[in-house]
């Protein structure tokens, strides 16, 4: 009993302490760093509007620091502006710019240091290097931000949102533009990155390196330099992502590069020169995705084992499938594919008459990619036509043996 | 020249065959663009429709008038008139009326569904222009050929065999010279090759317009800063001029030499 009053006593004694502050152009605290310095734990600082000439503001308590009417924290180009080294911390509606560019230092507007429980949303962070830099920190959130850089080539820019040796952090509702990678993790475990538009970044949308067990959905990645990149990470969950208009010579909307056990369903590839490149993949299964008019839907580029491919749709695609061995350990089945010209006597919704997706001038193009000139040629159509026949030189049991007749409709 | 000309215009313009071959084109692209109103996709079809069918149309419908009206030529020889005025006036009047078949064919239905709203407008004079350049260098070749064989079948045979050569063959030499010496660079053997076929060169222009253009990846890269600019586009039409001119000039010294 004793103890249980003695424990209301500490937290209400916590609540009475933690009190309020304000910063404001002629307030007693007239910029952050005094505020900050005077604050005390779980004290929330209120930025009033105005223009705060900032930089290396170093938060090492657990504040909150909310941006009344959006305040504008200038770095003037410095150097980093803010860096949060404790648990517990959030930033609120900021307005953050100007963050200094250094060839020798991952400038960030925000730096999360080996902190855990922070939140930081409804910020804007513009002319940046690096944005939101999270490194050795867990349990965060990130949350309905807009980060607009100006990046234009990538040796001199940064990234969006990088994580690096982090875990369990929720990146939710951002928009990312014109940075060199929209949101990059390296070493980010269990995240979970949803509800995000990354677009006309310089390199990737959204890029993974050596980061198990993460989930991204519902997320567009638009018209960037080479889409979504995912790299030497297991167990990685994608749904509902929208990859379009990722479209050059060299540009794909995913790219799969020994990437093992994972999930990719109901995504939508439109328009991307490349809908899904594939290295070195097992065991993925791609399921009820819509790859609509791209030059390739998937690329395989070898050693790609057990993965399997249900219920998508391959819709005017000018080539379906790449693929560069005979040997084929890949599953095909029940997918729509739009060239298929088979019938369906039985009427059970699936044609009578395997698909098969690899045509003999893609097998062509992998060996001579200089042939690709001869793209839409009659000769083309007419040895497309006699391997369609009889496969000699594409893998023989790469084939849907239940092609579906209709397109499937995804809710 | 023009009298020629002209008296052969109006002779194809009542022509059954004209009619059927604008109409052909009529149903064609008002078909595609019923099923499919993306105009930039209705281009890329037709484009292969072009590609084969126009030369295709061109060296037979040449050929076949230039037999057919054999008896009307002989008459014209017996007259006062230059020999290369007759044929040239021939030529011109076949190729004029195809080509006219194939631009009100495919301009109408597009105009209908819309040509000037969209931003495909480049792309459809890019593909009506190099249809009208395939018509005129195919007839060209098909009167060449008529000219220099007196036998019909044969004339017909060798015609064909010369569409089939360009639009086949030469592909297929041109893939298995590609695959035998695919250890070599060979961005500008595949550049000349494609310059050298007017059926290639007017699908390798169309497709680098459409952007198509991306998958072509570094061989794309190669060509697309050869056509792309203005320099390459002149080139390209230049040498599809000199496929023109080339069998007229021929086509003039053979009327010129040849007992009738």
């Amino acid at each position: 009993m004793i103890q249980r009053v003695l424990f209301i006593l500490i937290i209400s004694t916590n609540i009475v302490f933690a009190s309020s502050i304000t910063v404001c152009t002629d307030c007693k605290y007239r910029n952050i760093k005094d505020a900050l310095s005077a604050s005390q734990q779980n004290d929330t600082i209120f930025v009033q509007k105005g223009i705060y000439r900032e930089y290396n503001i170093l938060v090492d308590k657990s504040v909150t620091i909310i941006g009344v009417n959006r305040p504008v924290i200038d770095g003037e180009n410095k150097g980093e502006i803010i860096k949060i080294i404790a648990d517990g911390v959030t930033l609120d509606g900021l307005f953050i710019k100007n963050v200094g560019r250094s060839y020798t230092q991952d400038n960030a507007a925000i730096r999360v240091t080996e902190s855990s429980s922070f939140v930081l949303q409804n910020l804007i962070l513009e002319n940046l290097f690096f944005g939101i830099y999270i490194e050795k920190s867990h349990h965060g959130k990130i949350l309905n931000n807009e980060i607009k850089g100006n990046a234009v080539e990538e040796y001199n820019s940064g990234n969006g949102i990088q994580l690096w040796y982090s875990e369990s952090i929720e990146i939710k509702n951002n928009s990312i533009s014109k940075v060199r990678d929209g949101i990059y993790l390296e070493f980010a475990t269990n995240c979970t990155i949803s509800n995000n538009v990354s677009f006309k970044n310089i390199r990737y949308g959204l890029h993974f390196m050596f980061s198990n067990n993460d989930t991204y959905q519902n997320n567009t990645f638009d018209n960037n330099g080479a889409g979504v990149a995912v790299m030497f990470s297991k167990e990685i969950l994608m749904r509902k992502n929208k990859f379009i208009n990722n479209w050059g010579a060299a540009s794909y909307g995913l790219l799969l590069k020994e990437i093992n056990d994972s999930e990719i369903t109901e995504n939508l590839f439109q328009r991307n020169t490349i809908g899904i490149n594939i290295e070195g993949s097992n065991r993925v299964t791609y399921q009820g995705n819509d790859f609509i008019s791209n030059g390739w839907a998937v690329k395989s580029r070898g050693a790609c084992y057990t993965n399997r491919f249900l219920n998508n749709n391959f819709v005017q695609n000018s080539f379906d499938l790449s693929y560069n061995s005979k040997l084929n350990d890949n599953l095909f089945e029940n997918n729509y594919w739009s060239e298929y010209t088979g019938y369906d006597l039985d009427k059970d919704g699936t044609g009578d008459i395997p698909y098969r997706p690899v045509k003999l001038f893609t097998y062509i193009t992998n060996r001579t990619p200089e042939a690709i000139i001869m793209l839409r040629s009659l000769f083309i159509d007419i040895i497309n036509f006699s391997e369609k026949v009889s496969p000699i030189f594409t893998p023989e049991n790469l084939e849907d043996i239940n092609p579906r007749m209709k397109m499937i409709r995804h809710d | 020249m023009f009298k020629i000309l002209k008296y052969s215009f109006y002779d194809l313009i009542r022509s059954r065959w004209s009619y059927v071959y604008l109409l052909f084109y009529l149903l064609l692209g008002f078909a595609l663009l019923f099923l499919n109103e993306n105009i930039s996709k209705a281009v890329i079809t037709m484009m292969n429709v072009i590609t084969i069918l126009v030369p295709l149309i061109g060296t037979i419908f040449g050929v076949m008038y230039f037999y057919n009206s054999k008896e009307f030529t002989e008459l014209l020889l017996a007259l006062p008139i230059p020999r290369s005025s007759i044929f040239l006036g021939q030529y011109f009047g076949v190729a004029i009326s195809l080509s006219l078949s194939l631009i009100i064919g495919l301009g109408v239905p597009f105009l209908c569904y819309g040509l000037f709203q969209s931003d495909s407008m480049v792309d459809f004079l890019l593909l009506l222009s190099t249809g009208t350049m395939l018509t005129f260098i195919f007839t060209a070749i098909a009167f060449l050929i008529g000219l220099s064989n007196e036998n019909k079948i044969k004339g017909f045979g060798y015609a064909i065999l010369f569409w089939l050569f360009m639009a086949v063959i030469y592909d297929g030499i041109f893939l298995i010279s590609l695959i035998i010496f695919e250890e070599y660079p060979l961005d500008n053997l595949s550049l000349f090759a494609t310059l050298f076929n007017p059926i290639d060169l007017s699908r390798v222009l169309i497709l680098l317009k459409l952007d198509i253009a991306a998958l072509l990846g570094y061989t794309g890269a190669v060509f697309q800063k050869f056509f792309g600019n203005i320099s390459g586009l002149f080139v390209s039409f230049f040498t599809l001029l000199l496929w023109i001119i080339v069998p007229l000039f021929l086509m003039k010294r053979k009327a010129g030499k040849k007992d009738f």
